[in-house]
C-alpha cells in the first residue's frame, strides 16, 4: 500500500523492503551503534526476534534479566538518570502491569518532582500478542491506561518504516518513551529507508490514504482492515480518509482536527477495550473543538469491556474487522 | 576509627546541620509555614552522616520519605531545602516535590521515593551505569525496615549480587514502619542475614554510633570500588519523634513511652558523639563555636525560605517534559 509517511521518505536516499520486526531489530542495532550509552536490558531477549543484537554486542551492551520486571524497570531508569539510555525490553505487553509502579511513580515524575534536575531517557518496548490464543493474561493492549500518566510519551506506529524511525526518535529522546508494538504487525513489510540518521518525529500523525466523505482513525493493527475497508467503501463511492496516529501521546491533533474539519464525519478504530480508549478521548476532543463541523455522531470501534478468551472463536468476536468498520463507516457516510 | 581532625569536625557538623534543620522545620510545620507531612530524621543522624561521609563527591545516593537528613549529610546547601519544605520556587525542586522528596542531584541524590522500597531498583540500576560507563562511582542506597519486605528489595539486591554492582544497601532500622514493628512484619528479624541469600556480605551496626556506621560503610564502599560487589548495611538506630509530626495514633501505643525517653536520654547519637570528641580532646570551644556555625545556617536557611516566593501559576507546566509539549498545556492556568 502506498502511504503518506513512505512518500514523505527523502526521495534521495536507498530503502529496503523489511518486515516490522526487521526494522525494529535494525533501529535498536543502528542506535546501539551510533551511541554507546544505548543498552538493551530484557528477559530472553534473543528469543523474541532480538537474536541479531544480542550476536552483536557484548554483554555491558546487552543485559539479560532475571524474571523481576517491577525491578529491571526501576533498574533501566536508574542507569537512565545516571548517563545511559536504556532500551528495556518488557516482552510481552500484559507484563507491564508488574512495571507500571517504576514506570509511572519514577519514570514519569522524577523530572518534575526534582524540578528538574534529573531526566529519565528510557524506552520501554511492550508487545501486544492479542489475538493469538493466549488468554487473558498474555494478550492485552494496555497503552490507554498509559495514557493517563502525565510525563510519558507513547508510540504505536503501524508500518514498518515508521516504527524504525519513531524507535530511534524514542531512544534519542530524553524523556520515558512506551512503545506499544502490535504483533500482528510484525511479519508486515515495507520499504525502510537504509539512512541510519532517518527519523520519525514523535507526536505526528500521518494521513495513510486521502479522501474526502468519512474520517478513519486506526490505531496499529487496526490499520490494515481500515486500509481494506477503504479501499473496498472506494467501489461504492464513499471516499474515505484513513489517519495513523503513529503517536498516542502526544496525540496529533492537529492532523486529525483537519481532516474531521473537512469530511464531517468520524470512525475510530482500535483494539484496546472500549472505556477510556483513545477513540474516546479523540472523539471528545472532536466533539470539543470541532462540533459545528460533526455532520454525523462519532463512531468508536474497539473491543468490548471484556477480557480476551482462550478460544478462538470467542477471540474473534472482540476486535474490529474490515466488515465491521465498512458497516460503521456506511452508517454515517449518507 | 574516623580518619582524621577534619572528618570528625565534619561529622559532627553534619549532625548537628540535620538535627537543628528538623528542628526548625517541625517547628515551621507546626506554625503551619510548611504544608503536607513533616517526617523528621531526628534520632536517626548517625546512621545517615556515618553512611554519608564514606563517600566521595562524585558518588550517588537514594533516599526516602524520610529523607530531610540525606542531602543535607552529603553536604547539600540547607536553604533550597527549606525553601522546597514550604514549597517555595527557590526550592531545591523549586516546589515540586516537598519533604518527602527532597532531592539535591548537587550532591548526588538521584531520587528521595516515597513509595516505600521504589529508590532500591533506582540506586541499582545506578551503579549498573557505573559499571557499563567504567567509572570509579559507587551507589548508596537508603531505605527504611519496612521496604525490606517488598519485592524491589529482593530483586535488586539479587541483580546487584549477579553482577557485582558497586552499590551499598543501607538499611535505617528504626524499628518501625510506621506503627508496625520488625517484630510483628519480619519472619527474619535478623535484617543483615538476608545479605548471605543473595550471595553477598552483610553487616548489623550500632546506628546511634556515627564511628561504627562509617567504618562499616567505608569497608563496604572500598569493595564496591574494587569491583567486588555490593553490601547489606543494617544500621540499628531509632526515631525519636512520631512517623510524621502531629500524628495521633489511637489504641495502643505500638512502642512504649518508656522506650522512646530511653532513646531520647541514652541514645542520642549527637550526645554521644559529642562526648566522644571531647575524650578525644577536641576544645569546649570549637564544638561551641561548630553549634552556634550551624544554629546561624539554620537561621539563615528558614529566613531564606520565609522570604522566597511562591512558584508562579505560569510554571505549572515547567519540567514535565525536555521540551514543551503544548498539546499537554491545555489547561487555562
Amino acid at each position: 500500500m502506498s502511504t503518506a509517511s513512505q512518500t514523505a521518505i527523502p526521495a534521495t536516499g536507498a530503502s529496503s523492503r523489511m518486515s516490522y520486526l526487521d526494522a525494529l531489530v535494525q533501529a535498536q542495532i543502528e542506535e546501539m551503534d551510533r551511541d554507546e550509552r544505548v543498552i538493551l536490558m530484557g528477559e530472553d531477549i534473543a528469543v523474541y526476534g532480538g537474536g541479531k543484537v544480542v550476536e552483536r554486542f557484548d554483554s555491558k551492551r546487552v543485559w539479560s534479566m532475571p524474571i523481576s520486571e517491577a525491578s529491571f524497570a526501576g533498574v533501566g531508569i536508574g542507569a537512565a538518570i545516571n548517563g545511559l539510555r536504556p532500551i528495556v525490553d518488557l516482552s510481552i505487553s500484559s507484563f507491564i502491569y508488574l512495571a507500571a509502579d517504576q514506570i509511572i511513580n519514577q519514570a514519569s515524575k522524577l523530572r518534575y518532582m526534582t524540578g528538574g534536575q534529573i531526566k529519565v531517557p528510557i524506552v520501554f518496548r511492550c508487545c501486544m500478542y492479542y489475538g493469538a490464543a493466549l488468554a487473558a493474561q498474555h494478550s492485552d493492549r494496555p497503552y490507554p491506561l498509559f495514557m493517563n500518566v502525565p510525563g510519558l510519551k507513547i508510540i504505536s506506529p503501524s508500518s514498518p518504516a515508521d516504527i524504525k524511525g519513531l524507535l530511534k526518535s524514542a531512544v534519542r529522546d530524553d524523556d520515558p518513551v512506551l512503545i506499544f508494538e502490535d504483533t500482528k504487525l510484525w511479519p508486515a513489510k515495507g520499504d525502510v529507508p537504509d539512512d541510519a540518521d532517518f527519523l520519525v518525529p514523535i507526536g505526528k500523525a500521518v494521513v495513510k490514504r486521502e479522501g474526502s466523505d468519512v474520517t478513519v482513525i486506526a490505531i496499529a493493527g487496526a490499520m490494515r482492515p481500515a486500509m481494506e475497508a477503504a479501499e473496498a467503501l472506494a467501489n461504492e463511492g464513499i471516499s474515505v480518509e484513513v489517519i495513523d496516529p503513529r503517536t498516542l501521546k502526544p496525540l496529533d491533533m492537529e492532523t486529525m482536527l483537519h481532516s474531521i474539519v473537512k469530511t464531517g464525519r468520524l470512525v475510530i478504530v482500535e483494539n484496546a477495550h472500549r472505556l477510556c480508549s483513545v477513540a474516546g478521548e479523540i472523539s471528545a476532543i472532536a466533539s470539543e473543538q470541532t462540533f459545528d463541523s460533526l455532520k454525523k455522531p462519532v463512531q468508536r470501534l474497539t473491543a468490548p469491556d471484556v477480557h480476551v478468551p482462550f478460544s478462538p472463536p470467542l477471540e474473534e468476536l472482540l476486535y474490529p474487522n474490515k466488515d465491521k468498520i465498512i458497516a460503521a463507516v456506511r452508517k454515517i457516510a449518507g | 576509627m574516623v580518619a582524621s581532625n577534619q572528618l570528625q569536625m565534619q561529622t559532627y557538623r553534619l549532625m548537628l546541620r540535620i538535627r537543628k534543620f528538623e528542628e526548625e522545620g517541625t517547628r515551621l510545620y507546626k506554625a503551619g509555614r510548611i504544608p503536607g507531612a513533616y517526617h523528621a530524621s531526628i534520632g536517626q543522624e548517625a546512621a545517615i552522616v556515618g553512611a554519608c561521609t564514606a563517600l566521595q563527591a562524585g558518588d550517588a545516593m537514594t533516599g526516602t520519605h524520610r529523607s530531610h537528613g540525606h542531602p543535607i549529610g552529603k553536604g547539600a546547601d540547607l536553604r533550597a531545602l527549606m525553601a522546597e519544605l514550604m514549597g517555595k520556587a527557590t526550592g531545591i525542586c523549586k516546589g515540586r516535590g516537598g519533604s518527602m522528596h527532597l532531592a539535591d542531584n548537587s550532591v548526588g541524590i538521584i531520587g528521595e521515593s516515597a513509595i516505600v522500597g521504589g529508590g532500591i531498583p533506582l540506586a541499582t540500576g545506578c551503579g549498573l551505569s557505573a559499571k557499563v560507563r567504567g567509572v570509579d562511582q559507587v551507589t548508596l542506597c537508603f531505605f527504611g525496615d519496612g521496604a525490606v519486605n517488598q519485592g524491589t528489595f529482593h530483586e535488586s539486591l539479587n541483580m546487584a549480587s549477579l553482577w557485582k554492582l558497586p552499590v551499598i544497601y543501607l538499611c535505617e532500622n528504626n524499628g518501625y514502619a510506621i506503627t508496625t514493628s520488625v517484630a510483628r512484619s519480619h519472619g527474619q528479624t535478623d535484617i543483615a542475614k538476608r545479605a548471605e541469600s543473595y550471595g553477598m556480605p552483610g553487616a548489623t551496626v550500632d546506628g546511634q554510633d556515627v564511628r561504627a556506621v562509617y567504618a562499616a560503610t567505608s569497608e563496604a564502599v572500598g569493595r564496591a570500588r574494587r569491583g567486588e560487589g555490593p553490601t547489606l548495611i543494617e544500621a540499628k538506630t531509632y526515631r525519636f519523634d512520631e512517623h510524621q509530626v502531629g500524628l495521633f495514633i489511637r489504641g495502643e501505643p505500638y512502642r512504649l513511652p518508656s522506650e522512646v525517653e530511653e532513646y531520647r536520654s541514652s541514645r542520642d547519637p549527637l550526645v554521644a558523639y559529642r562526648k566522644w570528641l571531647q575524650s578525644e580532646g577536641v576544645d569546649e570551644s570549637i564544638l561551641t563555636a561548630t553549634e552556634m556555625e550551624v544554629a546561624n545556617a539554620v537561621a539563615a536557611a528558614s529566613k531564606y525560605a520565609d522570604e522566597s516566593p511562591f512558584p508562579d501559576r505560569s510554571t505549572l507546566y515547567d519540567d514535565m517534559y525536555s521540551t514543551p509539549l503544548t498539546a499537554f498545556a491545555s489547561l487555562d492556568v
